[in-house]
């Protein structure tokens, strides 16, 4: 057996007395005081999530913003230093390999943050679509920490506790700093749909920056089970639940993020394709009447009981007090409104598609 | 009332051939926030070691595993609406009232003191 990875805050968060748990290869904090008042916390003041476990793969040299294009369906033609974009990459089916984050550094010059689980995957991917591309493909897990505060105080708390003016960073920018003899990038970005910064740097920097945070008594440590709770609530998606190899980004309700105008990129035909003659599934959203709560694999039902896809994630919600879920669906019923079923157990529970977005995000733009 | 525990967590209260069925207050603290719980309805047969229904946290459902047979008499209807009355006295607050059906069963549940000791191995 494999043995399990640990971030450098993992010491802190078995001292914290979380409940640990494996995620993507590593032994991760769950929750400290709870789901709902870490959930709260960063709803309503400031958290912090030790996301160590997210990958780091930098990309520099003379192609390197065609090579990036090359593999990443948004597109980084010609944006300033200092912009972040969300994206996937894809098969050439269209299934996606990983979504991830690209931040330009310079203009020979990539940053790209990858989800925990797929690094190895990932790392493989890239390396190997780089023939023809003049680049140096750096992988930098290993030597990276990272830390996510997130919630409408995190600006405040970025600045007086940590004394890291951010106040000038826009929604979806970063910018790269000496911050104690260290560098550190720091990026208006996160997965909670509530204004928050994400900072990397080493790991002893990551751990001294964790101590102030909590030293502070502003800050409530958060696990991932709240980081899913939030992301959940506003309707991103996870990797594994809502996107996979098989799933493609115009199923996910994506599209948005794949820039079909630009010039070639992996996948781009596919889902062209896909686009021009409709999806077959989506992913949507489910609201139930009733208390029971659909969990990631259960299946969902027409009204004349056929099975026609299943849950991705779902939850009793916290901040919205209702049962509700993310599914898979066939396309058929994917129209606001439409009555279905979700099989919890033994029973059959009648749901109703919804919007994805259960929760207002609060950006900062 | 003499109280037995399964090692699934449950517990059972037993008043004659009358039995209380709720999760323990270790299993409560381990599950964290009580969200929903699926109960069986009145008048369904529970058999020893098999789900009758399920705890629900944030995070992941937990099958309730019946500690006896027997007959549900009464589920506790107060936790449909307050599911968090487990969290609140999860000893209080049970979950199914059930007839025994055979009280030999009892004798292959823990009392308090080797249960005790399991949770503590547990932790």
């Amino acid at each position: 057996m494999d043995q399990m990875k640990k971030t450098c805050l993992h010491q802190r968060h078995v001292d914290l007395g979380a409940q640990m748990s494996p995620f993507g290869g590593f032994d991760m904090p769950i929750q400290y005081r709870g789901i709902v008042e870490e959930h709260n916390a960063v709803r309503n003041a400031c958290g912090v999530f030790d996301v160590s476990h997210m990958g780091e793969v930098d990309i520099k040299g003379p192609d390197a913003e065609k090579f990036v294009n090359y593999i990443f369906t948004n597109d980084v033609t010609g944006a300033p230093v200092g912009q972040c974009f969300y994206g996937m990459m894809l098969h050439p089916t269209g299934g996606v390999v990983d979504d991830l984050l690209v931040y330009k550094r310079a203009d020979d010059n990539f940053f790209l943050v990858i989800n925990a689980a797929n690094i190895d995957k990932d790392v493989d991917w890239i390396r190997s679509q780089r023939e023809g591309f003049d680049v140096e493909i750096d992988h930098l897990s290993d030597s990276l920490g990272e830390l996510a505060i997130q919630g409408p105080n995190a600006e405040k708390v970025v600045t007086e506790v940590l004394g890291i003016e951010c106040a000038d960073l826009a929604f979806y920018t970063f910018k790269e700093i000496t911050y104690k003899g260290k560098h550190v990038i720091i990026s208006r970005t996160g997965y909670t749909g509530e204004d928050g910064f994400e900072i990397y740097c080493d790991h002893d920097l990551t751990v001294e920056i964790w101590d102030m945070l909590l030293a502070s008594g502003q800050v409530e440590p958060c696990g991932l089970g709240c980081r899913d709770t939030l992301r959940f609530e506003v309707g991103l998606p996870l990797y594994g639940d809502e996107l996979s190899d098989e799933i493609t980004p115009v199923e996910a309700g994506l599209s948005m993020f794949v820039k079909l105008d630009k010039e070639n990129f992996i996948g781009k035909e596919a889902i062209a394709k896909q686009k021009a003659e409709g999806a077959r599934r989506k992913v949507v959203g489910l609201e139930l009447q009733d208390r029971a709560i659909p969990r990631h694999g259960y299946e969902v039902l027409n009204e004349n009981d056929e099975v026609i896809g299943e849950v991705t994630t779902g939850y009793h919600a916290i901040s919205v007090d209702k049962s509700i879920a993310m599914a898979l669906i066939d396309a058929a019923y994917a129209k606001l409104d439409t009555p279905v079923k979700i099989r919890i157990r033994r029973k059959t529970f009648p749901a109703v598609v919804v919007k994805k977005k259960f929760y207002k995000k609060s950006y900062k733009q | 009332m003499k109280i037995y525990y399964a090692p699934s967590h449950e517990y059972i209260k037993v008043d004659g051939n009358i039995g209380y069925i709720g999760i323990s207050d270790y299993a409560q603290k381990a599950l964290g926030n009580v969200v929903y719980v699926d109960m069986p309805e009145e008048g369904d047969e529970i058999a020893a070691g098999e789900d009758f229904g399920a705890i629900e946290s944030v995070k992941a459902a937990s099958d309730l595993i019946a500690p006896v047979s027997g007959t549900v008499v009464e589920v506790n209807e107060a936790l449909a609406d307050n599911p968090r009355l487990v969290n609140e006295d999860a000893m209080n607050n049970w979950i199914i009232k059930v007839e025994i059906s055979d009280p030999a069963e009892l004798d292959e549940l823990l009392d308090e003191e080797a249960y005790a000791k399991l949770c503590e191995a547990e932790h």
